[in-house]
């Protein structure tokens, strides 16, 4: 989208904050993962741990593919 | 839109400091993404219509995404809890036909007129009476809705995180108005564009979680069956009957079903009027598809627009039907009141999305849940900001006060309306918090002129003898008797006795049909009905009034159009290829869920 004036294409900036979101949970994740929280239901299953990565990897993959390129 | 306005409750969520940093990251974000799109709004065709340079995924995705606030998740999620499955025909039949038909069917006139709103539209159609009547009414409604979403984000917010009611509003206005000030409708639709993201990534573990927990769909079925008598015992709830996980099979009759409603009302008051009216007369939703960049992307985006809400019912409907199997068990278990019977330190049912998210989600993705649900809610208010603006702007400011101005004076003055729409939305959440009665009352007014415009948008693009006189008294009719309804049925509570006609029956028996209709479903039989009085007045009105020269009426009227052959793309690329599977699925899912 947005050719003609050289717009940073929206999909760089959904990539960047769900990497910097994926990589926050991530983190956290792995921070608790010893001692999940108890009052959170099927805690054991990690799921900050897979969902982070997840966030990580998709925003990771779209900041690369939308990166703003030199003209 | 869902009404939803927490009153008694208490904090249901604590947010650890990685939860607070996800939240300000979102907020700073926001606000570089404003200053960095300023530099490319400073045309009219920028600032209002961002160019008309968004591709048909963009487009598509802010279509979808404004409509998929936060109240409206919330509120979504609420009435799932509160009527069952019955909730998912507001994403599927009253939603998929009129997206599709909107993408197929009025897009190319919407596109090939070159218009900037819906009001435009009117004004190339009907001529100045329809437009003005249009512009002022939606301008008006527009700021009303933006200061009840403002407070009742604020309301939310207090609820479920404790902050101060004037400190959620302020901060949620001051930024919105800086974004949408600096980059206009860019900004906008690029934060409905993450907005919609954030929602699915934040959203997305509690129905995964929660079908976990109950051991996949039937267990949940099963779960709902047995809990159903403990949440709504029949002394309390002598209207709730019927299943709560079938979609079809409960509203033969008004009286087999928790929503008091017949299909015929569903169908007809829903998936006709009031679907088509929002879908494809609404310049909220419109106004992201007027962004598209060639007549095929502005057809593809409500197309890709339609897949996305057919799955909304995932992260919406079903946490509500998890949180009736799951949360009256366990070691603290919950059940939800209406608003109206709550007691100190109950929950309502507004709170079962939160609930839910509380139950899954600990440090880091709670603060991803609340950061989707304030996205959702500042890009709805955006959203209503924009769309204001533009109206006030080029249908009330440009055709009204100063014309033939410069392009770039208009901007200004949409820089300006900007300000000035989320100052007068600041002071409309103040009236609300102070007088609550009004919210219902902009409830039923905004539906007001949604049905009778779909009746005069549509006979417009497909009647080349609708004349301007019938554009505007079926509008008009349509509106007023949409407000007499609505009148008769609140404040008129005797029988209304016609004998000749042997009519002896209450103003709600007469308009829904039924005693007992639901708020829901009077709103959708007089949707219908306004929309057949707009209708007949138009038609009526048109046969014995002048109409316009065909050569006025070329992209504006279908067969006074030429519109642009497809038959040289192979099927694949083709709109309508994706639109015929999109009907299909939405088919298939009726069925699974009948």
């Amino acid at each position: 989208m947005a050719e003609n004036h050289h717009i940073i294409p929206v999909w760089f900036f959904v990539g960047l904050i769900l990497f910097i979101y994926g990589l926050l949970i991530f983190i956290t994740g792995i921070v608790e993962f010893p001692h999940p929280p108890a009052d959170v239901v099927l805690s054991k299953l990690h799921a900050p741990v897979w969902w982070g990565a997840l966030l990580t990897l998709f925003g990771g993959l779209f900041v690369f593919l939308f990166r703003p390129k030199k003209t | 839109m869902q009404n939803i306005l927490p009153q008694v409750s208490q904090k249901i969520i604590s947010l650890s400091p990685v939860d607070m940093a996800i939240i300000a990251i979102y907020f700073a974000m926001v606000i570089i993404i404003g200053f960095y799109l300023k530099r490319f709004s400073g045309k009219g065709e920028g600032f209002f219509l961002a160019g008309r340079e968004m591709s048909a995924w963009v487009a598509g995705l802010a279509f979808i995404s404004a409509n998929l606030g936060a109240l409206e998740l919330m509120g979504w999620a609420s009435a799932s809890y509160q009527y069952g499955i019955l909730a998912a025909h507001w994403y599927w039949v009253g939603a998929i036909p009129a997206i599709l038909f909107l993408g197929i069917v009025m897009m190319p006139f919407y596109h090939i007129s070159k218009t900037h709103s819906v009001p435009g539209f009117l004004k190339l159609r009907y001529g100045e009476a329809a437009r003005g009547f249009n512009a002022i009414s939606f301008a008006f409604m527009f700021l009303l809705m933006s200061g009840i979403n403002m407070y009742a984000m604020a309301l939310v917010m207090k609820v479920v995180l404790g902050w101060d009611i004037n400190f959620s509003i302020w901060v949620a206005a001051i930024t919105v108005a800086i974004y949408v000030t600096l980059g206009g409708l860019y900004s906008a639709v690029f934060n409905e564009v993450m907005q919609f993201f954030l929602i699915w990534f934040g959203a997305l573990l509690v129905p995964i979680f929660g079908l976990i927990e109950t051991h996949g769909w039937h267990g949940m079925v099963l779960r709902i069956q047995q809990n159903i008598p403990q949440i709504f015992p029949p002394e309390t709830f002598p209207h709730v009957h019927g299943s709560f996980t079938h979609l079809w099979s409960g509203i033969g009759s008004f009286a087999t079903n928790p929503m008091g409603i017949h299909w015929t009302g569903i169908v007809l008051g829903l998936g006709f009027v009031i679907s088509f009216g929002y879908w494809t007369t609404d310049f909220l939703v419109v106004q992201r598809v007027l962004t598209a960049k060639d007549l095929r992307s502005a057809k593809l985006a409500p197309i890709i627009g339609s897949f996305f809400k057919m799955a909304v019912p995932f992260i919406v409907i079903l946490p509500g039907l998890l949180g009736l199997a799951l949360l009256n068990s366990g070691a603290h278990p919950i059940i939800l009141h209406p608003e109206n019977a709550l007691k100190p330190g109950d929950h309502s049912f507004n709170e079962v999305l939160p609930l839910m998210l509380a139950r899954y989600c600990g440090p880091g993705l709670l603060g991803l849940g609340i950061t989707a649900l304030m996205a959702g809610f500042m890009s709805g208010m955006a959203g209503e900001i924009s769309a204001f603006t533009t109206v006030w702007t080029y249908d009330i400011y440009r055709s009204y006060v100063k014309k033939g101005a410069q392009d770039s004076h208009y901007v200004w003055m949409g820089r300006i309306s900007t300000i000035l729409g989320v100052l007068i939305s600041i002071c409309t959440a103040y009236l609300v918090m102070h007088f609550k009665s009004i919210m219902d009352y902009v409830q039923a007014l905004f539906s007001f002129f949604v049905a009778p415009l779909f009746g005069t948008v549509l006979l417009g693009m497909l009647w080349k003898r609708a004349t301007p006189a019938g554009g505007f008294w079926g509008l008009l009719a349509g509106t007023l008797s949409s407000i007499g309804m609505w009148a008769l049925v609140k404040f008129h509570s005797a029988n209304i006795v016609i004998n000749s006609l042997h009519i002896n029956a209450k103003p709600i028996a007469i308009i829904a049909l039924s005693n007992n209709a639901s708020d829901m479903a009077q709103n959708m039989y007089r949707a219908l009905w306004s929309w057949i009085v707009c209708v007949s007045v138009t038609i009526i009105v048109s046969l014995v009034t002048r109409p316009k020269p065909v050569e006025e009426l070329t992209g504006l009227v279908y067969g006074c159009t030429e519109l642009p052959s497809e038959a040289h793309l192979p099927l694949w690329k083709r709109p309508i290829f994706y639109a015929a599977i999109a009907i299909v699925l939405f088919l298939v899912l009726q069925i699974i869920f009948w």
